[in-house]
């Protein structure tokens, strides 16, 4: 007998877009109980998942969702756990319809099942319970974490489960790296991550924050004068790229990263309760398409500009940012301009920004990345009145510490020369996540990070039989 | 926590704190800066290094107090401590023997040309130091200067002390009377460093200057203190603070360094935070 599939997810409860829209409170409520049991219904349990094979850390989705469909929640977060240690954080940003949901057997002919929902739901369950952490006896080996961003807090959790001493070292104030400064409150609350670094200090890593290594330490003194085993790299993609435009240093032209930055991090939309100012505009144009640039939008219009534009030179179909968060974006207000490009930031006398110079594109032949390459309509270009322009097309590899360490193998881009392990050109030194791949995703850099940790702890291990 | 061992104040304003931060003060070097957050709601604010003691770990910092920050800081006293204190950043000063090197200081910029001239006299060089403040009031550190430097020059806009001029005026009199300097190396306000720079560049005298943009992260994150530098976008963070004085765009620098003057005013005046319980503020 045929089972009967709903056809679509369950519904996620939202905060209603014209509240949201001006608080900084989190947009996706998340599942009850009632409905994450009634999505996890959905689930096939199929014989060969496939759902597994679109996670880059292999999460056991069938085995955690059938735990859920039958109210054992604790045991469904450990199964989450053995391999994803930042369930609550992943079940939130993790573009997840091109990762598991994508290969979701009950999507082929209806939506596929809400892996992320549930996931989110599983690690809320927990976070705020007593975990028993199961760590491995200690082996005596240190283990030092440069950087404390998705890379880093996964290499350290596994790297101190398997009973190695870990240190981790963060440039700012605030351990977290881009879930702390990046990604804002409404879309991934800060108590959250918060939560996830007490874990890893409850299981004996140390966090030194304030601690920009290849300034304070250089990697040869974290060996030989801090003795360091190991050395894990996750210093991230946290360098602006800008787009080189006439203007581009007028007052009022932000890189997304400060942006976010000065609103997330440090909490500039309560200024002047917190000290930090940030220019809020009138009229905002945000500069790109992906995920940051969704996130540097509706934060402007969180802290009350009146328009917020996405300038973004392809079409609605090619926009790299999650479904999600362009739904999100939309239904709040923030207006889409399609096929535009900008060419030149207009200032006044003082050096103020007044507006956007854009031409219109058109899709031609599709590029080296198979997508159609938009092309300039000559003659179409227009102003665009801004007083506050955000630049959100990517970033690079910070060059802090590999500026002070000529002896490790970076590309021309500056990246980490990393192996499929994470073994760099240095001995004792791994390295994973967007400084080697280039800015991608918080999952993606986390599988480096754990796959990184998988080979230091076979490294140490091997070191003692010598 | 990072704890004020000492407070001077050492003009109106002025103000020098021994900060104990071994770790900085064991990697310091001439020309870096480090970025201090006073309290859990305090923006992050860049200060040259005008000193270290790596044996008693302490590192030096002197600033005037300008906007909100800087006021706040200068309410701590010795014995109080610093929420965040973060470096050493910025590449440091290039020493090496040049032959004949000066050094400009316009007034609290005193304090970051001090370590440095210090080094390029360690290093052979002779040092003519030319130090100027707008008047007698505000003039620190000679003393300190007169041993880092092999010959010091001061002058007062007002003539309230030593001489009536500007540096540039005393460096243009220096040039005339003793030749051309191998290098010169200008460290104050704006626009002290693009005169020096443009007098400088008459004579065709390679001139560095160190600039203090407004920042956020200084780890070259954020992107805050970008400077054209011959036409191309450097970040002083990284890639700096001291840049060939003959090719910074002063004027972008002066019109950037300004971008927050509204919301200084507001955090002066200091009222709610705006949000009305709203839930803006997410503590």
């Amino acid at each position: 007998m045929a089972k009967q599939i709903i056809p679509k997810k369950h519904a996620m409860p939202h905060q209603d877009p014209q509240v949201r829209a001006k608080n900084f409170s989190e947009v996706a409520l998340g599942y009850t109980e009632e409905l994450a049991v009634a999505e996890a219904g959905r689930c096939l349990n199929c014989k060969k998942p496939l759902c597994k094979q679109g996670c880059p850390v292999s999460v056991d989705i069938p085995e955690f969702i059938a735990l859920v469909k039958e109210r054992k929640f604790d045991e469904a977060a450990k199964v989450i756990k053995r391999t994803n240690a930042l369930p609550a954080v992943c079940g939130r940003v993790c573009p997840q319809e091109n990762q598991c949901e994508k290969f979701c057997i009950v999507g082929k002919k209806n939506e596929p099942v809400a892996i992320g929902r549930l996931e989110r739901f599983v690690g809320d369950y927990i976070i705020n319970k007593e975990e028993v952490i199961e760590k491995a006896e200690p082996t005596g080996y240190k283990v030092a974490i440069v950087g404390s961003g998705p890379a880093g807090l996964a290499c350290a959790a596994d790297l101190a489960r398997l009973g190695h001493s870990v240190t981790m070292y963060e440039a700012l104030h605030t351990p977290g790296g881009v879930l702390m400064y990046g990604i804002p409150e409404f879309r991934l609350p800060k108590a959250i991550v918060q939560k996830e670094i007490d874990n890893l200090k409850k299981m004996g890593v140390e966090i030194e924050t304030n601690a920009i290594i290849g300034q304070i330490a250089s990697l040869d003194e974290l060996f030989k004068e801090e003795g360091f085993d190991a050395v894990f790299l996750g210093t991230g993609a946290g360098t602006p790229y800008f787009m080189n435009l006439p203007g581009e240093n007028l007052n009022g032209v932000y890189s997304a990263n400060e942006f976010l930055t000065r609103s997330n991090l440090m909490k500039a939309y309560c200024f002047p309760e917190f000290d930090t100012p940030i220019k809020i505009g009138k009229k905002v144009a945000v500069l790109g398409g992906g995920n940051v640039a969704m996130d540097a939008a509706r934060t402007a219009l969180r802290l009350g500009a009146e328009e917020v534009y996405i300038v973004y030179r392809r079409s609605r179909a090619e926009l790299p940012a999650r479904l999600e968060e362009v739904e999100h974006a939309e239904e709040e207000g923030v207006k889409f301009l399609f096929l535009t490009n900008p060419t030149k930031y207009l200032g006044n006398d003082e050096g103020w920004l007044t507006g956007l110079e854009c031409i219109k594109m058109e899709l031609g032949e599709p590029d080296a990345s198979g997508r159609r390459k938009p092309v300039p309509i000559e003659g179409s270009e227009f102003v665009l009145p801004v007083d506050v322009a955000i630049v959100a097309i990517g970033q690079g590899p910070n060059p802090l510490l590999t500026k002070t360490t000529p002896d490790l193998e970076t590309n021309k881009r500056g990246n980490i020369v990393a192996d499929e392990l994470g073994k760099t050109s240095k001995e004792g030194v791994y390295a994973g996540g967007d400084v080697v791949t280039g800015a991608a995703t918080v999952i993606k850099a986390m599988g480096a990070g754990r796959t990184a940790a998988k080979s230091i702890h076979e490294y140490l291990m091997s070191k003692s039989q010598v | 926590m990072y704890k004020i061992v000492a407070k001077k104040t050492l003009a109106p304003a002025i103000h020098e704190y021994d900060i104990l931060a071994p770790k900085v003060a064991k990697k310091a070097k001439a020309g870096q800066f480090i970025i201090v957050r006073v309290d859990e709601n305090g923006e992050r604010i860049p200060l040259t290094i005008a000193d270290f003691n790596r044996e008693a770990g302490t590192v030096t910092i002197v600033f005037a107090e300008a906007g909100y920050s800087t006021k706040k800081l200068a309410q701590l006293n010795a014995g109080d401590a610093i929420q965040d204190f973060v470096g050493p950043l910025g590449v440091p000063s290039h020493i090496e023997k040049f032959g004949k090197v000066v050094m400009v200081a316009g007034g609290v910029g005193v304090a970051p040309v001090f370590p440095i001239a210090r080094e390029m006299k360690a290093a052979g060089n002779q040092v003519l130091g030319i130090m100027g403040a707008r008047n007698k009031e505000l003039i620190f550190w000679e003393d300190k200067m007169k041993e880092a430097c092999s010959e010091l020059l001061v002058t007062t806009d007002d003539g309230s002390y030593v001489r009536k001029g500007f540096v540039t005026d005393v460096l243009r009199e220096s040039i005339e009377q003793d030749g051309k300097p191998d290098l010169v190396m200008a460290i104050g306000p704006l626009p002290m460093m693009r005169a020096v720079a443009n007098l400088t560049k008459e004579y065709g005298i390679k001139t560095m200057v160190s600039l203090n943009s407004i920042m956020v992260d200084g780890t070259g994150m954020c992107g805050a203190c970008r400077v054209t530098v011959g036409g191309e976008t450097k970040f002083v963070c990284v890639d700096g603070p001291e840049f060939d004085g003959h090719l910074v765009d002063f004027e972008e620098q002066l019109m950037r360094s300004r971008q927050y003057k509204t919301e200084e005013q507001l955090a002066l005046n200091r009222g709610g935070c705006g949000c009305g319980g709203g839930g803006k503020c997410h503590g």
